[in-house]
């Protein structure tokens, strides 16, 4: 069921929400969360879908909120909220506001959402797009738990994760974290078994990726060794190597889909490694609210190392293009001429 | 474990803060006996490619079949392909499979067949070899209980029950354990001759499932419970389970086994015990085991079984717009046979917590729907200030945990009649799991398989619960044996009259669940 509610307000959005759903018969509904994306009109299709996939696993009140400062002065002058509002089938299995916020009032979303968010519950900020510099002080982002941002979609994804590092807030992660969860678990699986001392480590994937560097600087940081970041053709990540006394402990995925794990002493093997969808990483961000000690720890790495390495690792670059690290100096900066330059070097 | 454990500590990639990381069980196989029977291809196969799919499977996992039929491993993989496809919770992906697919393995013999045990040996060894199994395996025993004694003879025989080094062999066992104490301390017996206790895994597939972990955590993770979880405020507790199918194809299996063993016996009694036990001081399988042996411990019959029991046998009769046969006219069943259908059973639990409330016990095939749940059943307020009239229609207070199907909770409680009169009447609250959570909550065997090969026995109910679960039902069903036989019911309906005047000579009703 849609109610289409324009020029309107918070209270007049809840009372249709209530009315929509004793309409459908479900007055009573078991959400567990509210779900804040902020979005535009372009990326807010593509948000929706995966978030009402996502909702499968976690029945939730999304809110999209639109901004439409308006481009002419008569229009930023004025203010009005449209809303539609969607329970039922359409709306995956809890219900979903669209929140159009016109003017004036594009400035002020968290006056709109304040009323809207579900008693009691957590609220998840989720930005598939350009998000706040520090998602943590964001008018919208401090009403909610957890605040997911995405690195990759960003102009300069890796310049976005010192951004990331710098400004964060117990609470955050970023999407181009919880891309890494299956590679992480499969090289923690196999540091599982029994091997020899590493030694180096490299991490190979695109130019621009930022779940590369953050992988980089997890292992950097985890196995305090150097780690190389190489430059591939992607898709994605492509390839992870750890050097040890007895041979080099590798995970190969060429295709984005079925990986290669070899292991020294042991026979080579396929490990099914696919490129998730944004459904899918949404889904695994519900799962858990509490702050992700490890991403902060993963993406102040980089800040942290930078700090104390100073000028051999930065040399002589805008410290916002993306110097995460040396890693991140090194992918970006040499862009796909240098591939191979040293990366995260522990402290 | 304490291998795998230690292993892990040591691992700098992972972190308790990292909770991402899932478990990954470590390198290791499993070997299906039976592994052309239903159970097999309608749960284990469909649950060994979820795990994988959602990557919990570790990279060389390696699934080997025994069975009789005369297959190649391409056949066996293409079985398990199909199996897959047709069943499997999670969407089918063409590169999960092909992990999965290198790794399948058939050996075909007979039980007694020494060399299919010897091919079965060199094929674990080829595995380790060619996928790093490491000399892991888990061997599951999908098959009727009298042949465990061979197959672990077997194993035992050939030098597959014991792996070298560090590696592990563990046995999973599916009911029925036996069927009264003694063939179960014998069963146990033959079993840990070959393979040590704590390696032993007895699949109830019930304590896989979401909903009955759940109990644990509403009880104890909850405040608001355990305050009322005892005689004070409890009157007492209906613990059904009910099928609406008959006996089906299982006539020879069943025929002799009967409700009781079947089900009360395993399920119901762990669900009991689950609901009745005292918080245990952590989760460790052994705190766990130790609570719910205390409680099973403390379970007393009624000195009066002919008064406090009843079995029963579905008869002919219309069932959800279907014409049913009854048991006695089934395929294969002996016209004459005192098999119960139907089991219902009282008990009360001798300790301070329970002292005075009953358990009502009860399970039957070709019930009027397919249910399992466990209602907990509250005292009226001792004092009412409403006019007389006012609360007529008020009940008492329940709380049910709906295990299956629909898995959730719900609550039942007074609540006033819009109107300008005062009128309370009964209203329900509903805690349902596929509101809260996920559509895709995985299947009790997915849990249980990933838990065998990570050794992690939480779940699995030990033989000393085993046995003492039949220490609770022999009496019964000596008393069954010597006494009457089971009256009828017409199919479809909530079972024979007889348990409805058992439960109203204490001056209680069941609940239509």
């Amino acid at each position: 069921m849609k109610i289409d509610l324009t020029d309107t307000t918070s209270a007049r959005i809840n009372a249709g929400l209530i009315d929509a759903r004793r309409a459908s018969g479900t007055p009573a509904v078991g959400m567990v969360l509210t779900l804040v994306i902020v979005t535009d009109e372009g990326s807010a299709y593509d948000a929706l879908k995966s978030a009402h996939e996502a909702s499968t696993e976690h029945p939730s009140r999304i809110l999209a909120v639109i901004k439409r400062p308006g481009r002419s002065p008569r229009e930023r002058a004025g203010a009005r909220l449209d809303a539609e509002v969607v329970v039922g089938d359409e709306a995956g299995t809890g219900e979903t506001v669209v929140l159009r916020m016109h003017g004036e009032l594009a400035n002020h979303a968290e006056s709109v959402v304040l009323p809207l968010l579900l008693p009691d519950a957590p609220v998840v900020c989720w930005w598939p797009d350009q998000a706040p510099r520090k998602a943590g002080t964001d008018p919208l982002g401090s009403l909610a738990q957890r605040r997911i941002t995405d690195a990759s979609s960003a102009e300069d994804p890796v310049g976005s994760l010192v951004m990331r590092a710098e400004g964060y807030t117990p609470g955050d992660t970023d999407l181009a974290w919880t891309r890494l969860t299956p590679w992480r678990s499969m090289l923690a699986a196999a540091l599982d078994q029994k091997h020899s001392t590493i030694t180096a480590a490299a991490v190979e994937g695109e130019a621009y990726n930022a779940s590369t560097e953050l992988l980089a600087l997890w292992l950097a940081d985890r196995l305090g060794i150097e780690v190389e970041r190489k430059v591939s053709d992607g898709p994605g990540i492509t390839g992870v190597r750890l050097v040890t006394t007895d041979g080099d402990i590798c995970l190969d995925r060429s295709d984005g889909r079925l990986a290669e794990l070899s292991v020294p002493g042991q026979p080579d093997r396929h490990v099914a490694l696919k490129r998730r969808e944004t459904a899918e990483l949404i889904a695994e961000e519900l799962r858990r609210l509490d702050p992700d000690d490890i991403y902060r720890a993963t993406v102040q790495f980089g800040v942290d190392h930078l700090v104390t390495a100073n000028g051999s690792a930065k040399g002589g670059k805008d410290p916002d293009s993306g110097p995460t690290a040396a890693a991140g100096a090194t992918a970006s900066a040499a862009k796909k001429a240098a591939p191979g330059g040293k990366a995260a070097t522990p402290k | 474990m304490t291998t795998e454990s230690s292993a892990r500590s040591g691992n700098p990639l992972r972190d308790p803060l990292d909770r991402r990381l899932p478990r990954i069980a470590g390198p290791s196989g499993l070997v299906i006996f039976g592994v052309t029977g239903d159970l097999s291809r309608k749960k284990l196969m469909p649950a060994v490619y979820d795990l994988a799919n959602r990557g919990l499977l570790p990279p060389g996992f390696a699934l080997v079949g025994f069975a009789r039929r005369s297959w190649e491993n391409e056949d066996f993989a293409q079985e398990v392909h199909d199996a897959v496809k047709e069943h499997a919770r999670t969407p089918f992906r063409e590169e999960v499979w092909q992990q999965l697919a290198e790794g399948c393995r058939f050996v075909q013999g007979d039980f007694d067949d020494d060399t299919a045990f010897e091919t079965l040996k060199s094929t674990i060894e080829e595995l380790d070899k060619a996928r790093g199994t490491g000399g892991n395996f888990a061997f599951y025993l999908s098959v009727p209980p009298k042949f465990f004694p061979n197959v672990v003879q077997q194993l035992k025989k050939h030098g597959l029950s014991q792996g070298t080094g560090e590696s592990w062999r563990r046995a999973v066992i599916e009911k029925p354990f036996g069927h009264d104490l003694a063939s179960a301390q014998d069963l146990n017996r033959i079993v840990h001759d070959v393979f040590p206790p704590n390696e032993v895994f007895r699949i109830d597939h019930y304590l896989g499932k979401e909903t009955v972990q759940n109990i644990l955590a509403l009880r104890f993770a909850n405040t608001m419970y355990e305050p009322i979880w005892n005689r004070s405020y409890v009157d007492h507790v209906q613990i059904t389970m009910a099928e609406d199918i008959g006996i089906g194809g299982r006539a020879g299996y069943y025929d002799g086994i009967g409700a009781a063993r079947d089900v009360i016996q395993n399920h119901l009694l762990q669900l009991l015990a689950l609901t009745a036990m005292e918080e245990p001081g952590s989760f460790h399988p052994k705190a766990l085991t130790a609570e719910k042996l205390k409680v099973l411990g403390a379970v007393v019959l009624p000195d009066d079984l002919g008064k406090h029991t009843v079995r029963g046998q579905y008869a002919h009769a219309w069932q959800g717009g279907e014409e049913v046969l009854g048991y006695l006219e089934e395929d294969g069943i002996d016209p004459k046979s005192k098999t119960d259908t139907y089991a219902a059973i009282k008990l009360e639990i001798n300790n301070r917590r329970w002292a005075g409330v009953p358990f009502y016990l009860r399970t039957g095939k070709r019930l009027g729907r397919r249910v399992t749940e466990i209602a907990v059943i509250f005292k009226r307020a001792p004092y009412l200030p409403f006019e007389s009239g006012a609360t007529e229609e008020l009940g008492q207070n329940a709380l049910v945990i709906r295990v299956q199907p629909d898995e959730g909770v719900t609550v039942r409680f007074g609540s006033k009649v819009p109107g300008t009169s005062t009128e309370v009447r009964d209203v329900t609250m509903d805690f349902a799991y596929g509101e809260s959570f996920t559509e895709s909550s995985p299947e009790a065997y997915e849990r249980l398989i990933l838990d065998v090969l990570l050794g992690d026995a939480n779940l699995f109910p030990r033989h000393q619960e085993v046995e003492l679960s039949w220490t609770i039902l022999d009496p019964i069903e000596a008393y069954w044996d010597k006494h009457g036989k089971p009256a009828q019911y017409a199919s479809g309906t909530w079972g024979p009259v007889e348990a409805d005047e058992m439960l109203a000579r204490d001056g209680r009703s069941w609940r239509r669940p």
